[in-house]
């Protein structure tokens, strides 16, 4: 089968993300996936709007960005392959607290948010498979957050 | 164990200035008479006291390709009195060295093994003597790898270096920023993130890690997470200095001296102790 | 110094006059003769023109921050114990000038400071100061580098220890190992006796320097009787001692509880004085200042006792690693009980109680170390659960 026409499922399993999954759980899933793709420039979401769709990346680099009156947009993470973009899905009211924006051109698997939540809702194991992955992504971001937060790099090393 | 006394500074002039940011210089300076003129005279990872005479001294770490031995190179950022008369000295001026002192990265054992750099702020400078031993002998490693974050775009320290660097084909460079505005195309985040992304075999990997022990500890966890050996990572720590030759008690880390043990230490030696407030 | 080539050297008794001829054979042979002397209410060290400036007849008593010298009821010469002085001081002057730079045409010349020239003989050194000298010895002589102002004033030092006929108020040699007898690297060690009208030192002597100076003066040879006498004080002052420190486990015991909560109450009554480690006979930490001249032409470095009590000790990048009280005093007393082992292969501390004595607020160093070995607790809380909690 040629790579443009493989199927979801497919795409959805070969995402580390997913790594684990069982296949009935990918089937599931899969229902909730499309493939998508973005031109350099083009945003994925945009702050305000309503986040019923979350990203895992496969190619190309994203910039989670926030515009500041008179910084223009101050971009605080970039993502790239294998990354997830959009955590806002989550937890009501779902909304975008950021812009997402395409630094190259980009594919990626788009989740509809309110299929998924919809899922674990109603298969709670499947939903704790979800909890499990992002969890982790989600401390991961705290601590990194941390970090940027402390602006460490004032100090000079070996002065 | 050398005759010469260890305190006395030797009188070299400065060679070359160059400004690398706003605040932050580097020196090219003579070496000390009694170093080697042929041959590397001092290894990666160690350092200098560097005097202003009639002002003071501080350590500063060589910068410089250690196979340039007719030159020690040190990069400098003016923070106090000492370092920012260091930072106005011409070519033509002289300056008191003593050194070299301290530990090494370790590249011999790192031979056959992957090699992931890992350099947060002016940190990178400690680590551009490895980074030039690793790429001159090139062959001799797996995949080497130099991740390197600083605050903002204007804050990276050897831009142009990094860019050819990164131009290679035999070593993976990336570069990220805290916060970026503007035209910046690269990384924004923070460095110990880069490791996730990073391509290498965590299980024959040595980590060389320079930066704000902040930025370390978080490097350090990253590290072990992603399965790299406590014993097969390094970082360099920084106390006050103010012998060098572990005789006046001021760099001391839990039982180590800083600059007798270190500056460049395996983890797991400091691991217990890296956490502990005011230590 | 080295051991005498013979080893049957037998203890000689010297009187009192006969201790004149010890201190004018040292100052014929070029020593300058350093010894205890009171000034400002205290014993200090300093030079010594004769026997006469030797506190007879003094004692001390001592205790957490307290001392006061006190009137004997016998002519005693050494009938005290270690005052705050020690001889740190002359190995490791508290000021000494390392080198000075002139500018010389386009450049710059740097001359070392000269070096003394004149050797130094101690008379009196304790048994728990042969012990803190050995101590400083493995710290300046004993690594990669050799610190030179301190090489070339221990090599050429004579000295004669004396063995402690009283004990002090606060010390703790006996569990340390290192007293009331003088053993180790000395050139002559002498036990005081001064009984029923008897007053006179039983001399042993430990180095060639110290036979060949012993043979120039006027003595006998001590029967087994003086021997025994000599023993008998030794031990007397061995039991008479009220502090101690455990022998063993304080490194592990004090690196396992750097979070105790001892060390907050601690620093609720230290003062961060400093002077526990100016007293010490062990505390080398030293920083430099560099100077110059107003027009730049002649600049200098002079080197001078530092302590880890002062806050600029561990400055870095606009503040101090350590800026609490707390963390001062948790450096002070594990580096001298903890990590100095790990750095220079023994303990730092010797017991001789001068860090409690002169310590304002009457800190004891061994009721500190007491205090965490009745209520371990393991960095990380004090509820033993097995695994320690991830950040």
């Amino acid at each position: 089968m040629p790579t443009a026409m493989r199927r979801i499922d497919q795409i959805v399993r070969e995402h580390r993300f997913f790594a684990g999954l069982t296949d009935a759980d990918v089937d599931l899933i899969s229902g909730c996936a499309r493939n998508v793709a973005f031109a350099a420039g083009d945003y994925l979401c945009r702050e305000g709007q309503p986040a019923d769709r979350f990203f895992l990346l496969r190619h190309g680099r994203v910039a989670l960005e926030i515009a500041a009156p008179g910084h223009g947009a101050l971009t605080f993470q970039t993502l790239a392959e294998g990354e997830i973009v959009g955590v806002s899905w989550l937890v009501a009211p779902y909304r975008w607290q950021h812009d997402a924006r395409a630094l190259e051109p980009t594919r990626a698997i788009a989740m509809d948010a309110k299929c998924l939540r919809g899922k674990c809702d109603a298969d709670h194991d499947l939903g704790y498979e979800m909890m499990q992955r992002f969890v982790p992504l989600l401390v991961q971001r705290l601590h990194a957050t941390v970090l940027q937060a402390l602006d460490i790099y004032g100090d000079a090393h070996k002065s | 164990m050398p005759m010469s006394d260890p305190m006395l500074p030797q009188v070299v002039r400065v060679l070359r200035r160059r400004r690398e940011l706003p605040e932050v210089w580097t020196l090219e300076i003579e070496p000390a008479s009694d170093a080697a003129a042929d041959a590397p005279n001092f290894e990666p990872g160690q350092f200098n006291m560097l005097t202003a005479f009639g002002v003071g001294e501080v350590p500063i770490s060589y910068s410089g390709d250690p196979q340039r031995s007719q030159r020690w190179v040190h990069t400098i950022r003016a923070v106090g009195a000492v370092s920012t008369a260091l930072t106005r000295l011409r070519a033509g001026d002289v300056l008191g060295v003593r050194g070299p002192f301290g530990s090494a990265w370790p590249l011999a054992a790192a031979e056959g093994r992957d090699v992931l750099v890992v350099a947060g702020g002016l940190g990178l400078a400690p680590l551009r003597p490895a980074i030039y031993r690793l790429l001159a002998q090139r062959r001799r490693y797996g995949r080497v790898t130099l991740l390197y974050g600083t605050r903002s775009p204007d804050d990276i320290l050897f831009r142009r270096e990094l860019e050819r660097w990164r131009r290679r084909l035999d070593v993976d460079v990336q570069v990220t920023v805290d916060h970026a505005v503007g035209d910046w195309h690269g990384h924004v985040g923070v460095v110990p993130a880069l490791i996730a992304r990073a391509d290498f075999d965590p299980a024959r990997t040595s980590a060389l890690v320079c930066g704000p022990e902040v930025m370390m500890r978080f490097t350090l966890a990253a590290l072990r997470t992603a399965g790299v050996a406590e014993t097969a990572i390094h970082l360099s720590m920084e106390r006050n200095m103010k012998c060098a030759v572990g005789l006046c008690g001021h760099c001391q880390f839990g039982p180590t001296l800083v600059c007798r043990d270190g500056a460049v230490y395996r983890s797991d030696l400091l691991a217990p102790y890296l956490p502990i407030r005011e230590l | 110094m080295n051991p005498p080539a013979d080893a049957d050297v037998s203890p000689a008794v010297l009187t009192v006059d006969g201790f004149q001829c010890l201190i004018d054979e040292l100052q014929r042979r070029g020593y300058r003769v350093i010894g205890p002397t009171v000034a400002d209410g205290a014993i200090v060290y300093d030079d010594l023109a004769s026997v006469d400036a030797l506190p007879r007849g003094v004692g001390d008593a001592q205790d957490a921050g307290r001392y006061r010298l006190t009137r004997r009821d016998d002519e005693a010469l050494f009938g005290y114990a270690v005052g705050p002085h020690s001889w740190k001081r002359f190995l490791n002057p508290p000021r000494l000038k390392l080198w000075s730079s002139r500018r010389e045409g386009d450049g710059v010349r740097v001359e070392p400071a000269p070096e003394p020239r004149q050797p130094l003989a101690f008379i009196g050194v304790r048994g728990c100061e042969l012990r803190a000298i050995a101590i400083q010895d493995r710290v300046f002589l004993g690594g990669r580098y050799v610190d030179r102002p301190y090489d070339v004033r221990r090599r050429g030092a004579f000295i004669v220890a004396v063995s402690c006929g009283t004990a002090g108020g606060t010390c703790f040699c006996t569990s340390m190992g290192s007293g009331p007898r003088a053993q180790g690297d000395f050139d002559l060690a002498l036990t005081e006796i001064v009984d029923a009208g008897e007053h006179h030192f039983v001399v042993e002597v430990g180095s060639d320097a110290g036979r060949e100076i012993m043979a120039q003066l006027p003595s006998r040879d001590a029967t087994s009787a003086d021997c025994r006498q000599a023993e008998r004080i030794v031990a007397a002052t061995a039991a008479s001692m009220g502090r101690s420190l455990p022998a063993e486990g304080v490194r592990e015991l004090l690196l396992d509880n750097l979070d105790h909560p001892r060390w907050d109450q601690v620093a609720e009554r230290c003062l961060s004085c400093a002077n526990c480690t100016m007293v010490c006979p062990t505390c080398f930490c030293s920083s430099v200042e560099d100077s110059s001249d107003l027009a730049s032409e002649e600049t200098a470095r002079e080197r001078r006792w530092d302590s880890c009590f002062t806050t600029d000790f561990a400055y870095l990048h606009g503040g101090s690693v350590r800026a609490t009280t707390r963390a001062r005093y948790r450096q002070w007393m594990t580096h001298k009980l903890a990590t100095w082992i790990d750095q220079f292969g023994s303990s730092g501390c010797v017991g001789c109680g001068r860090c409690i004595t002169w310590c304002p607020v009457g800190i004891d160093i061994t009721e500190e170390v007491r205090a965490i070995a009745a209520a371990p607790a393991r960095t990380g809380g004090s509820d033993h659960a097995d695994g320690h909690a991830q950040d």
